[in-house]
Formats: structure tokens, sequence, C-alpha cells
């Protein structure tokens, strides 16, 4: 415990080192790897070491990859959307109007659907907005409608309420956490200086919880992008997303160096989105609390 | 009762929230082969067909192992960088950390994809193994914040304290620290076991022919057939998940309790 | 247990063997120097405070001396043996930490045996020992308790024991009162100088509360950027302080600019704008803080009096308006703008007098002409 300078940078690192090892070893070295490869060529089932672009080219110039990125960032920015605006005004209530006993069993009941099989929560989404799913059956058996609902079967709603409803906690927990910092004087100042209920809402608390929405929003945005059970379960595969279309590429035509390409690409283009997001919000982004 | 228009709200977002798992139960216990109202009868079939299923046993196997190891592996790994990241300075702690944070939020698919590729090209064999090193990662950053929170609760001088005492700095760790953050390493534990039990992509693309028990789900989603049993399975898995997690939560707040500190609710 | 007035310990404790000895002790903590040279000597059953401002390296040298820093360079030696090489765990020291430690996974027993892990006396004789240890701090029956439900007195008292019990040669607190309120904190401080009294050891103390210092130290180092600003007695340290600094941190000191006249056999005469010449006897002369204006005398609010006609004077009086008047029940603070005081600007400098409300003494007006009245041996100077 004698702790100088340097014992205290020798055990830190010492301590790092197995967790920095492998993350190292099994996340950033294949990621490397794909980077790589990305530059390589394909010979059919092998790689040719040759360092070439074409496979950016190819990738940017393919009208079906703009098609699958697109509706890729499109499902994403939209489940982004539905998810944080559905998700703030409970983690309002759960700041604001809960009982402070009984905030962690909110927070728990808030968090156990998340944590049950993913893959059969999306599957009985497609359940109940299936043809003759809980909802179409039910509605029907009552006598409400004759025919089956479509709008919400096989599409890009379907897929927007499957994942809004996977990623509800993410959204919910930083903005509750965000709210919770806000000092709950400032709103009594903002009441005190003539500003009403709702505009000290949009003046004060809004501002103040814009740090826990993009991060919301982020980890919502983030994921979903890449998800791959959601169009293959909801949107029945036929409305591929970008992860489908590069396991395709990479497994499926075992074009490796292509796959690679749409990898990296797919990535750049959500690490330049959200670092715009979080640019475009630096305003909130700077309040110390 | 204030909020009210709030609180309907949060209600009828929870109806939301648990819908699909409300349903779980009702057509898993429902005699009608296929998913939809009105219901047809009361049966315990499916939970019996699920019983006796061989290659759904195996799969369980397969998840329990898996879940067993990786949680182990990522909870003392975090326990090493907990430890490092709450107690020392070190040069590059931001990006280190920052390095070790990454798989929460890189998509699941990169992460599966570009360890496939290399483990392919090394000519690694894919098994349950391939999947526990894939696991560990992604479960290393949850156990990291787990397990930082709760060494973060304990006051430095409790660890001086027992080394002013006598002890060496190893039992001043064991006899003092350990205790004390054991309530967090359970529920990294718990948590991690959780996440690998339930995780889908990684271990369909890196368990090779070993079938794991979402990948088995996935593929039996395709035959109408297996719904019910399915959905049998599905009851079974939320039951364990609700107990698991209430463990879990128990022992947060027991870790909470012990230490003193006051209860800022909450996973993650 | 045999109850010695303070004199007397402090007259025994004067001539006692060295405990601690620190010979030109530095730390850096990268380019941050911690300590600049500290050159100290702590002896035996002396109940010795380091005392500064925060970031004034106080706590940082208790901790070399219990061996959770290394120095930089520098020898720490305890009872006369060189620390250099010796780990806290096995340093004849032990510590009472600010936030006590107590370790909240253990009872109040199991904490105040928690050193005894090693210790080869049998579990009854230990049960013992912990019983006394628990008795000595006033928490007879206490052990079976769960330490997280304690008090923070009650905490402290634990941490006491616990460090106590192992019978070290010197006992090392680290702001041991300041989680405490005001009443408790008084109480406390009676009872660590019974206690140290009694167990006869060395205490070494850190604080920033000056009135903690001065109540419970025998002596008191002051501490100011790494380096320790002046070493001496409370009394000394209150009435006679060798810096401005050192006079600004305890207490309140009035300070006048002054004009060396000359050096006499027994002092320094001065001319004091206000006071008059004056001759100050050389025990409280010393030198100034460089980068101060010149030579200035100082004396404490309550060294001096407001005299009403009639009431016994010291041996010199001045005369005075009385400026502003702040009542605190049972004192009151008169600052008074002495005549003949008066800067370049011609407005005077007041000085602040602090008088005791007792009984017949009447709470004089803003604006009354009255006599101020002093002695020459209550001035210091820093020239």
């Amino acid at each position: 415990m004698a702790s100088g300078n340097r014992s205290q940078k020798t055990q830190g690192l010492g301590l790092i080192a197995p967790p920095l090892g492998y993350a190292v070893l099994v996340m950033a070295a294949p990621l490397l790897t794909i980077l790589a490869y990305s530059f390589l060529k394909d010979g059919y089932l092998t790689v040719i070491r040759e360092f070439t672009f074409d496979n950016y080219r190819t990738v940017w110039g393919d009208p079906i990859f703009h098609k699958i990125m697109l509706r890729s960032l499109g499902v994403a920015a939209l489940v982004t959307l539905v998810t944080v605006v559905l998700a703030f005004p409970v983690a309002y209530f759960l700041s604001f109007v809960v009982d402070p006993r009984k905030k962690s069993m909110w927070l728990f009941l808030i968090t156990i659907p998340f944590w049950t099989s993913y893959l059969i929560r999306v599957f009985l989404w497609k359940v109940i907005l299936g043809y003759n799913g809980v909802i179409n059956s039910g509605l029907k058996s009552l006598g409400i409608i004759e025919q089956p609902l479509t709008f919400i079967l096989y599409n890009v709603n379907s897929m927007v309420i499957t994942l809004a409803h996977a990623y509800a906690p993410f959204a919910i927990l930083p903005i509750f956490i965000a709210l919770e910092k806000i000092d709950r004087s400032l709103l009594e100042a903002g009441r005190d200086l003539g500003e009403s209920r709702i505009m000290t809402f949009w003046r004060v608390t809004l501002p103040l919880a814009m740090p826990g929405v993009v991060a919301a929003a982020l980890i919502v945005f983030i994921p979903t992008i890449g998800d791959y059970v959601t169009p293959a379960l909801i949107g029945g595969g036929k409305i591929p997303m970008i992860a489908n279309m590069i396991q395709a590429q990479m497994l499926d035509l075992d074009n490796r160096p292509m796959g690679s390409a749409l990898a990296v690409t797919a990535m750049l283009i959500v690490a330049i989105m959200s670092l715009i997001f979080v640019a475009l919000n630096r305003r909130f982004l700077r309040v110390k609390q | 009762m204030k909020g009210g228009g709030l609180r309907i709200y949060a209600i009828l977002y929870l109806l939301f929230l648990y819908a699909p798992i409300i349903l779980l139960p009702i057509f898993a216990f429902n005699s009608g082969t296929i998913i939809a109202f009105p219901l047809k009868g009361f049966t315990t079939d499916w939970f019996g067909q699920m019983f006796e299923n061989a290659s759904l046993r195996r799969a369980l196997t397969n998840s329990l192992i898996i879940a067993v190891s990786s949680s182990v592996f990522a909870t003392c790994l975090g326990v090493f960088a907990a430890r490092a990241s709450t107690r020392f300075e070190f040069p590059g702690k931001g990006p280190i950390m920052g390095l070790i944070m990454l798989p929460l939020v890189l998509p699941e698919i990169i992460v599966s994809i570009s360890l496939l590729v290399v483990l392919l090209s090394i000519g690694v064999q894919l098994n349950i193994l391939t999947v526990i090193l894939g696991h560990t990662l992604i479960c290393m950053p949850y156990a990291t914040v787990i397990l930082s929170t709760a060494f973060n609760s304990l006051d430095r001088s409790l660890e001086e304290a027992a080394y002013d005492l006598g002890e060496t700095k190893w039992s001043a760790f064991r006899l003092v620290i350990l205790p004390l953050v054991m309530p967090g390493i359970i529920s990294s534990l718990l948590m991690s076991f959780t996440i690998s039990l339930d995780e889908f992509i990684i271990a369909f693309f890196l368990a090779g022919n070993e079938p794991t028990l979402p990948t088995y789900i996935f593929s039996q989603l395709r035959f109408p057939k297996q719904i019910p049993m399915i959905m049998a399975l599905g009851t079974v898995l939320v039951v364990m998940s609700i107990i698991l997690l209430t463990i879990a939560e128990y022992f947060r707040r027991r870790g909470i309790a012990k230490t003193g500190a006051k209860d800022t609710g909450g996973f993650l | 247990m045999t109850t010695t007035s303070t004199a007397e310990h402090r007259a025994r404790t004067a001539t006692a063997k060295p405990m601690i000895e620190c010979r030109n002790v530095q730390k850096y903590y990268g380019d941050y120097h911690a300590l600049r040279g500290i050159d100290l000597t702590i002896r035996e059953s002396e109940f010795f405070s380091l005392l500064g401002p925060s970031g004034c390296g106080k706590t940082t040298l208790l901790r070399t001396i219990a061996g959770f820093e290394d120095i930089s360079s520098g020898v720490v030696l305890i009872d006369g043996q060189d620390m250099q090489d010796v780990p806290a765990n096995r340093r004849p020291t032990n510590m009472v930490f600010q936030s006590y430690a107590i370790f909240p996974h253990l009872t109040v027993a199991e904490n105040v045996g928690f050193g005894l892990r090693r210790d080869p006396r049998s579990k009854a004789e230990k049960a013992a020992a912990v019983e006394e240890a628990l008795a000595m701090v006033g928490l007879k029956g206490y052990g079976a308790r769960a330490s997280h439900a304690l008090s923070g007195g009650q905490r402290q008292r634990v941490a006491l024991a616990r460090a106590l019990i192992l019978k070290p040669k010197v006992l090392l607190l680290d702001e041991p009162l300041s989680a405490l309120d005001r009443k408790m904190r008084e109480q406390m401080q009676v009872e660590l100088i019974k206690l140290q009294r009694q167990v006869g050891i060395t205490f070494v103390l850190v604080t920033h509360d000056q009135e903690e210092a001065l109540v419970m130290s025998d002596r008191i180092a002051v501490m100011f950027d790494g380096q320790i600003a002046q070493l001496d007695g409370p009394e000394a340290l209150y009435a006679r302080p060798t810096s401005r600094r050192v006079a600004n941190f305890i207490g309140v000191m009035n300070f006048l600019p002054a004009h060396v006249l000359g050096e006499t056999a027994s002092g320094v005469e001065v001319d004091v704008p206000g006071l008059g010449r004056v001759e100050i006897p050389m025990s409280n002369v010393s030198k100034s803080d460089p980068g101060d204006e010149g030579p200035t005398v100082g004396f404490r609010p309550e060294a001096v009096s407001l005299v009403a006609p009639g009431q016994p004077q010291q041996s010199r009086a001045t005369a005075g308006v009385i400026d502003e008047v702040v009542y605190y029940g049972d004192m009151t603070y008169y600052d008074v703008r002495l005549d003949g005081s008066a800067s370049a600007d011609g407005r005077a400098r007041p000085v602040r007098i602090a008088m005791r409300n007792v009984f017949g003494r009447e709470v004089q007006d803003v604006g009354t002409r009255t006599n101020v009245s002093w002695s020459p041996g209550s001035l210091v100077l820093f020239r």
C-alpha cells in the first residue's frame, strides 16, 4: 500500500492487464483483421493478399447496399424516436411522481421483461401481430373486424414495435438517471421566477435531462441498426437489414473481403451518425450538474 | 394520488412491456396447436413434450455450461478491471476502460462475425468453447460496471485500516474487501449468467454444430408444430429469469445495506 | 491510574526520549512537492498535533509516519529504528482514520479484535482483551452489536479501541473529531486527553481546527505549504506566533505598522502610530515573512481592554473612538480607531478589541470615545 506514483502505475497496469488483454485478443484483433480483409481481394473461397479499394468501390456503388443501409438507418432512427418518446414520460413519472421508497420496485418491474428470452419476445410479437395473430384473432372473435388487419404485419411497422419493446429499458434508465440528478430546487426556482409548470419543464427540466435523452438515443440506435433477429423473424427474411446482408456476404457467399468492407462501412456510418448526433446536442451536453 | 395521467400512462406502458410475457403461459397451457384466439382447453402436454425432447436437453446442457463458464470468466476479469479503475491511476486509463466497455455499444453481429472470421482463418474448431470466448467478452462490461459500483462504495481507508492492523495486502483484501464486494460479485455472476443464457447471435455464429437454447429455439420457430412446446419452454425460462433476477436484486440491496450506502436503485 | 496535572505531564515529556524523528523528509507527487524538508522530533508519551489548512501536507506527513506513503528522501525513525523498509503493517504505529474505517461487515467486538488474528493468545484471552479495550473507551457490553448501527461518537470509540488493543508505541489520529457535532467534539477532546494520559503512549493528531489543537496538545507543529512554520507549546504558539501567517491562522491578531528605532539589551524599541514609543521584549520579536510590508507589531483582541474611568488599567493607555460593535453574548467585539494611527489617506485602520461581558460591564455604543489599555509584554514584533 506504500503508494508512490510508480507503484500506483505498475499495480494499476498489472491489474488491468488481464481484462485489457482479453478485450484486445477477442475483440480488437478480430476487428483489425476485418479492417485488413476489407482491403484484400477475394479469390473464390480464399483471400488473395493484394491491396485494393475494389471492395469499397463495389459496396459504395451497390444500389442494393444503398437500399438496405438506408432502410437500416431509417428503421433504427424510427425505433429510436419511438422508443425515446414513449420512454420519456415513464422516466419522468419514475423520477418525479413515484414515492422514493418504491422507485427500485418500479425499476425492477421495468427491467424484468428485458431479461427474459429476447428471441421468444421477438417471436411473440410476431404471434401478437400476425395474420392469424392474437390481435387479429382476438378482434375477429369479438366481432370487431371481419378481415385481419394487415398494416401491422411483416413490415417495417411490426419491426419498429418489436424493437421499441426490446430496447425500452435501455431508453428509460439513462433518462431516469439524468432526471434524478436534477436539483429539485431548480424547478422551484423556475416556478418562483414566474414560469408556468409547462414552461418550467420546457426551459429547465428538459434541457437538464438532455444528456440522458442523448445517451438513451445512442444506446437504442447503435444496437438496433445491427439487429439480426428481428428482420429474420418478424420481417420474415423479406426485409433484410444490414446485419443480415453482412452475414449473407460473409457466410452464405463466403466473400470475406466484401463482407468485411460491408461491415467496416456500416460501422463507419454508425459512428459518423452517432458523432453528428452528439455534436448536434453539444449545447445540452455541456451542462454539468 | 399525484400525477394521475402519468400513472395511467406508466401502467399502460408496463402492460406493453409485459404483453408478450403474459401471453406465454396462456399459450403454453392451451391445448390448441395454433397460437391464436379463441383458446381451446387446458393441457400440460407441451411441458411433457419439452422434458422428453433429447435435442432440447442437449441444447440446455450446452447453454448451462456456456453460461456458467462465461459468467465466472467475465466476473473474474470484471474484478480486475473494477479494482484497477476504482483504486488506481495509470497512463491511458480512459482509453483502456473505453476499450473494455466497447462491447456494450458494438453491434453483436460485428463482434461475432469478426471473431468468426479470425477463428476460421486460424483453423479453430467451432464448439461451445468458442461461444464461451464470445460470451465472456460481451458479459465483461456488465460485470465491470456492477463490480465498479461495489468497489466504489468502499471507503478506501477500510483497506488501509486492515493493513495498519497488521494484515498483509492479500489478507486485507481477503478479510475486508472481498466480503464487502461479495454481493456485487454474486449479482455480476447472475447477470452474466442471464445474458449468456439468452444470447443468440454469437451462439448462432460461433457454436458450429452445437445447439444452445436460443439457437435451438430459433431453429424450431420455423416449424409451427413445435411452437406450443417453445411456449412452454419460454414460460419456464421466464420463471427462471425472474427468480435469478430477484436473487440478484436481493444481493445488490444487501450489499448496499452492508456498506451503509444509500440505495440509488436499479441495474446498469 | 494516577492523575497528573498538565504541567507535570508536559515537564516530564519535554525530556522523554524521542519516539518519532523525521529528518529532512521530502515527498513529491509527480511535480507536486508535498513535503519540503520536514525536521521533527516527537517525544515519548507526548500529545503532538500537526495543525494547518487543507493541502498543507499534514495528512501526508502522518501517512508517511504510518507507512501508507513512501517518502521521496529523508529519514523517518520510530523509537530509534529506521522505517525505510518497514511496511505499514509492521510499524509500531496504529491509526484512527478520519472516516474511522469501521469494518461494516463485522460486529463491534470483531472490529476491535481484528488486529489480534495473528496473536498467539487463546480465544478466551483475546475476548478478555477486547472486552477490556471496549471498557477503556466506555463501550462495555457493546461487543455483540452490528457496527453499521453505531453513532458517530461510538464509531470513533471503536476505532480507538481497535487501534489501542495492539499496544502501539504511537497512535496516529487523522482528523478524528471532524465528523462529530460540536458538543460531541468538545466531550471527545477531554476524553482523548484522559485516554492519552492513561495509556501513556505518543499521540499524533492531525487537525485543521486550531482550537482543537490548543485544547489537546502538549506541542503543536503549524504547517503551511509542506513545511513546518512554527513548533511550540499551545500558550507560546498563541501568545508569541513567529510569523503573521501563523498569527492569522491561529485566532485573530491586530497588526499595526511599526518603525524600528533601535535595539537595547532587553528588547527592540519601536514607534507605533496609535500606540506610541514602546520597547518590545526580545522574546516577542521574530523575523517577518518575506514579502510583508515592513516591520509590524501585533496583538490579540483580548490582550488589550477598553477601560471606563475607575477601572484597573494595564501599564499603558491610549484613546480612540469606537467604530463598530459586534455582540456575541459572552463577548463583545469592538473595532476602535486609535488616535494618531491615521495612515496616509487620513483614515485610521481600526483595531479589534474583545471584552468579556462580565456582570456590571455595559456594552459601549458606536461613536463613544474610550480609553484603551495595554502592556508592552502582550505585543509581538515581526521585523
